[in-house]
């Protein structure tokens, strides 16, 4: 018989889940619970300095490992701080377990003190949550908390724990098994064979990769798939590294800011066989018109994303890596050198632009310049704006999970916190942030944390003094009418970092800016390099409001 | 980014469906339907809850419009955790006949 307080036996619950790492930070509802993680010789816990922060640690843990990550927060301000890390992690499916304080269950209801209904407040945002109403529940909802984190479509999941459970004294025979990822059914085979039909007999297929095939582990079957059947292969921006952008079958990103060629080579397609993807507007521009002559094959593990935006004329519910097993011995080889050919004039006619590459002064020659001192170990974040999208075009992904990206909610702040995530999950890799400054501003005091554990986190800031990606659409989209897009007054980036106690080096005034790139990049622990962007260049291509991939403007 | 431009939705439907959800018997299950139907703007008529002869599940009936999206919306309740199972009847069901005397 064993005896504890909840407190300690969810501390235990996630140590015997294997949990070494958790990201938060105290307040009065969550004392017992920190107590009781004090004793823990297993688990290191990271203070973060707002809990949006800790959210995105774990969020930076979680899509590194691809584990579920776990964060704390208190009752009240504690948790709602959280809301935004939490919203991110469902939209781009990342497991994640979130436990928060709450003022105690007699008090529940009477507008205590630091009391929020965070339990109704993340029902929209979760893929499951719990209130937990006695420390003997603890018992089934922390196991099963991670395995509906962990199962099938991954995504976050709240455990909102009254302060008087935390405290309860309970008595237990055992330990419930720490959680498994739970199967689902076996795909359906002849949807398969259907599949694997239509692959075989088109003319124009396109192979088109979304974040599940990074989530399932099946990035190396994908591209097996696309080199029996010769399959030109686009990536979302969340499939970034499942296929290596230098890959010969590689046609890039799709969608918003893709290149002409592959948005083109998409338009032309006769069937579009999309795995663990979902048809996000960004990525398809205007439904209506997409793939206009394409037949669909649509492989994903939840049934709710199968003819949500497109009717898939085979759709195929199962794990993307279950159902390519079972798909690529019925799947003939192909060398496809009519179309194969084709799609390489397009490439070599409508080609992602990318001027000044070779000067690293510019945006894409900064990217380029990282890029080439670094090798594919390295783990590449960002925030969200114009220096993603330069990112996501230009930076040559080569390996699933080497990018990191803020995708389906587009959260700004998202990328040093999680850069400080991933170092923490990986501290042999050298982890890189690119960030724009108004992106930085969003969670910047988490430089204090990032000092605290002397990550080898380098922070590429490209500083055009504005939130850039606004200031480009008030410009293209209504009618030059700039207003709120530009800051007045420029903080000194370089002595912020001081302030925190993390080098810094500015590439606007080094005689060398690709030496001195290096060598920050080069010195193990954090540093910020600063580097001034025009606040003119724009990311393009572009697809206009409302339109259709094939309409895009520029590039 | 830049806004989203969708088709108009259709007009919701005159045809009435009814869904009978089986679902775990505790707090939140309640807020967790309502929620998935008030946050894609799923209008429900009618809602009926009451727990089974086994006290650990409760049974809801929803009386809705259908429209295009009903099929969506049917694939999402089966996705929460405490929806055990959903079954689609015809405006014909008698559930909520029955108890329209208690409305006038």
């Amino acid at each position: 018989m064993m005896q504890m307080t909840g407190a300690e036996l969810i501390v235990r619950l996630l140590e015997r889940q294997g949990v070494r790492t958790i990201a938060g930070i105290p307040g009065g509802a969550i004392l017992p619970l920190y107590d009781a993680l004090s004793g823990s010789e297993l688990i290191r816990h990271v203070l973060a300095r707002h809990e949006q922060g800790a959210g995105f640690i774990a969020q930076g843990m979680a899509r590194v490992s691809g584990q579920p990550e776990v964060c704390f927060a208190s009752s009240g301000p504690g948790a709602t701080n959280l809301v935004t890390a939490i919203a991110d992690a469902s939209l781009d499916s990342i497991p994640m377990v979130a436990i928060t304080g709450q003022v105690p269950l007699a008090m529940i209801g009477t507008d205590a003190f630091q009391e929020v209904d965070i339990y109704g407040m993340t029902v929209p945002i979760t893929k499951h949550n719990f209130l937990v109403r006695s420390a003997e529940e603890l018992l089934e909802v922390v196991p099963q908390a991670f395995r509906i984190a962990m199962s099938g479509r991954p995504g976050p999941v709240l455990i909102d724990v009254p302060k008087d459970v935390q405290n309860q004294r309970i008595a237990f025979e055992a330990y419930p098994e720490p959680a498994r990822i739970q199967r689902g059914p076996a795909p359906d085979e002849a949807a398969i064979e259907a599949a694997a039909t239509m692959i075989n007999e088109a003319e124009r297929p396109v192979l088109y990769l979304g974040g599940g095939v990074i989530h399932s582990g099946a990035s190396q079957l994908a591209v097996t798939l696309a080199e029996q059947a010769g399959l030109p292969t686009t990536m979302t921006l969340m499939a970034l590294g499942a296929m290596p952008m230098d890959h010969p079958l590689s046609i890039g990103m799709l969608g918003m800011h893709g290149a002409r060629y592959t948005n083109f080579v998409l338009e032309e397609s006769d069937l579009l066989v999309c795995v663990g993807a979902r048809f996000d507007d960004r990525a398809i521009g205007k439904a209506a018109q997409f793939c206009p002559n394409a037949k669909i094959v649509h492989i994903d593990v939840d049934p709710s994303e199968l003819n949500k935006i497109k009717r898939a004329h085979v759709a195929i519910n199962g794990d993307v890596t279950d159902v390519l097993e079972r798909l690529l011995p019925r799947v003939q080889v192909k060398l496809r050198k009519r179309w194969l050919a084709h799609v390489e004039g397009l490439k070599s006619r409508l080609p992602l632009q990318m001027p000044g590459r070779d000067d690293p002064r510019t945006h894409y020659g900064l990217i380029h310049a990282v890029a080439a001192a670094l090798d594919d170990e390295a783990i590449v974040t960002t925030d969200v704006g114009q220096h993603q999208m330069w990112v996501a075009q230009a930076y040559p992904f080569r390996r699933p999970r080497q990018w990191l990206t803020s995708g389906g909610l587009g959260t700004m702040g998202f990328g040093m916190p999680a850069a400080i995530g991933a170092a923490l999950a990986a501290p042999e890799r050298t982890v890189v942030c690119f960030s724009g400054d108004g992106s930085l501003k969003m969670n910047i005091q988490e430089l204090a944390t990032l000092a605290d554990h002397g990550l080898n986190v380098k922070i590429v800031l490209m500083n055009n003094s504005s939130l850039g990606l606004v200031y480009q659409q008030q410009n293209l989209f209504y009618g030059k009418r700039v207003f709120a897009s530009r800051y007045h007054r420029a903080p000194d980036f370089l002595k912020i970092a001081d302030g925190f106690g993390i080098p810094a080096v500015d590439l606007d005034t080094a005689a060398n800016p690709r030496a001195a790139l290096a060598q920050a990049l080069g010195t193990p622990g954090p540093c910020l390099i600063h580097a001034s962007i025009a606040r003119d260049e724009f990311v393009y291509p572009m697809v206009p409001p409302g339109g259709a991939n094939t309409e895009m403007i520029g590039g | 980014m830049i806004e989203q431009v969708a088709e108009p939705l259709q007009q919701t439907g005159f045809a009435k469906v009814v869904l009978e959800l089986d679902v775990n018997n505790h707090a939140g299950v309640m807020s967790h339907i309502c929620n998935l139907f008030a946050r894609r703007a799923f209008n429900v008529e009618g809602i009926l809850c009451m727990p089974m002869a086994n006290p650990e599940k409760s049974r809801i009936w929803l009386l809705v419009f259908e429209d295009q999206r009903l099929e969506q919306m049917v694939l999402q309740l089966e996705k929460l955790i405490d929806v055990l199972a959903v079954r689609r009847h015809g405006a014909e069901h008698e559930v909520f006949e029955r108890l329209e005397r208690f409305f006038h």
